[in-house]
């Protein structure tokens, strides 16, 4: 077994004592020091299926939007309908390059008419700031404020009675994809309905110097303290891509099965329209899809190669153990031809070939509309 | 966190322990690797008949996040396995020293024993 590596100049968010304090093991993730588990992922994984988990997701990017211009601006930056969204609502939506490759994945809420808030993957903070930097339009100011707010994600079927205690105000009751603002200790703390696990839950963005007293109340309530690990089990369950591994520059929203996120019929010609256009006219050359395996064999892992009769056809983007169905699953970008549910794959694991079934997407999701 | 580290075992940097009877090894992994891994949800084993030189990956350990190799103390050949974690990986956890045993290996040069670290030096590899 290999030694962790420890790596200098990490970034932390607001909270890494206290995940100190409670014995959580940090990792590096995306040049951030990160807890990827307290008491263990499987543990932490159940508590959010069955209670409620509590995540620190500081290390996530925050842009604020604003403007006369801005929507329209957005519209041609991003390729969902920025228009179908009005205040108080968020959507999920994707930047993109040219070529109709995935720059970052985003959640965008609408806060005031002319103000958006933008929730943006870590790792791509920098980069995303920096290309839309050289696009804005006037009339549009882009804040790049991902140092100075904290977030936080409560996530399970008891996330509901956890977010009301909380707060010592009553608060107003949101919707899936909603947002609000309620005052904590004076301050502004954003709450929208939404999350990352297949379960109900919100996500709370807030000013980073409230992340230790949010943090303790949530837990203090009744919310369980989960990590990265957990994080990720849980999204590959309800089968939500992971930036870098479902999406990336050189895969498209429609090979990921996105494409419902993808507005064709606006009037803006966003980024990546014509490729897009032209991929879809010519037909995707791969698509996403979602298998288990079928026998007693090691978890399948990112990376590993997908064949069909000894053919190579696509590989997996990511793998592991589903804890809440116990069985081995993945996500994989394959040739279109045998992109099918109900067709049988090898997954090529250490040099064995492991027989797989494709199935419907998601594996799991406990989302009541 | 303290791992137990057993006085009547053998050690690798690499974490694994080794134990010998009659010139057979019992090799597993420690508390602290278990520990570092977290939960184990697969062991994949050498086969029976295989030999393997000191160093070499004899098996793979899958924990919830990742895959890592696990290897040979000493050379020699597989002689036996712990067909027990097919259905409970999970011992690897519980039991690192007993129930979680891995492999035994028929050793094929006891001269390599002395290269192990006994307890106390293991212990202070940890540090």
């Amino acid at each position: 077994m290999a030694d962790r590596k420890t790596v200098p100049s990490l970034k932390k968010t607001p909270l890494t004592a206290a995940h100190q304090a409670l014995g959580a093991r940090l990792v590096e993730f995306g040049g951030w020091l990160m807890p990827v588990q307290y008491a263990g992922i499987l543990q932490e994984h159940r508590a959010v299926r069955e209670t409620a988990g509590v995540f620190d997701i500081s290390h996530m990017g925050e842009f604020i939007i604003s403007g006369p211009s801005a929507e329209a601006w957005l519209n041609a930056m991003l390729c969902n309908d920025i228009r179908a969204i009005s205040p108080g609502h968020g959507q999920y939506t994707l930047l993109l390059n040219e070529a109709g490759g995935v720059l970052d994945d985003w959640y965008i809420y609408r806060l005031e008419d002319q103000t958006y808030l933008a929730v943006v993957n870590a790792t791509e903070t920098g980069k995303d700031f920096n290309w839309l930097q050289k696009k804005v339009a006037s009339n549009v100011t882009l804040k790049n404020v991902s140092e100075e707010y904290a977030a936080l994600a409560l996530q399970g079927p008891q996330s509901e009675a956890i977010l009301y205690k909380t707060f010592d105000k009553e608060i107003r009751r949101i919707r899936r994809n909603q947002i609000m603002t309620t005052p904590y200790q004076g301050q502004p703390v954003w709450v929208a309905r939404t999350g990352y696990t297949g379960e109900d839950g919100y996500e709370l963005f807030f000013p980073a110097e409230l992340a230790e007293g949010l943090w303790q109340r949530l837990l203090t309530v009744g919310g369980v303290p989960a990590g990265l690990g957990a994080r990720d089990t849980l999204r590959l369950e309800a089968c939500y891509p992971l930036y870098g591994h479902e999406l990336s520059e050189t895969i498209s929203p429609l090979e990921a099965g996105l494409g419902h996120f993808v507005s064709f019929d606006k009037p803006e010609r966003f980024t990546g329209k014509d490729s897009l256009r032209r991929q879809k006219d010519a037909g995707l050359p791969r698509r996403l899809v979602a298998f288990e395996m079928t026998g007693l064999t090691a978890p399948p892992r990112a990376r590993y190669a997908v064949l069909v009769d000894g053919q190579r056809v696509g590989e997996v983007t990511s793998g592991g153990v589903s804890p809440t169905l116990k069985k081995n699953l993945g996500l994989a970008l394959i040739d279109h031809s045998h992109a099918k549910v109900g067709n049988r794959i090898d997954i090529e694991i250490r040099d064995q070939r492991r027989p797989a079934l494709i199935v419907p997407k998601p594996f799991y999701n406990n989302l009541r509309k | 966190m303290n791992s137990h580290i057993p006085d009547n075992l053998k050690y690798v940097a690499s974490h694994e322990w080794l134990s010998t009877q009659n010139g057979i090894a019992t090799v597993g992994i420690t508390d602290h690797a278990q520990a570092e891994l977290s939960d184990v949800v697969y062991v994949e084993l050498p086969p029976l008949g295989k030999t393997l030189a000191a160093k070499a990956p004899a098996a793979v350990v899958e924990s919830v996040k990742a895959a890592s190799d696990i290897y040979a103390p000493v050379s020699g050949e597989v002689v036996a396995v712990n067909s027990a974690l097919a259905a409970d990986p999970a011992l690897v956890n519980r039991s690192p020293y007993e129930q979680g045993w891995m492999f035994k290996l028929k050793i094929a040069d006891p001269g390599e024993l002395a290269a192990l670290l006994d307890a106390a030096a293991y212990r202070a590899k940890l540090g």
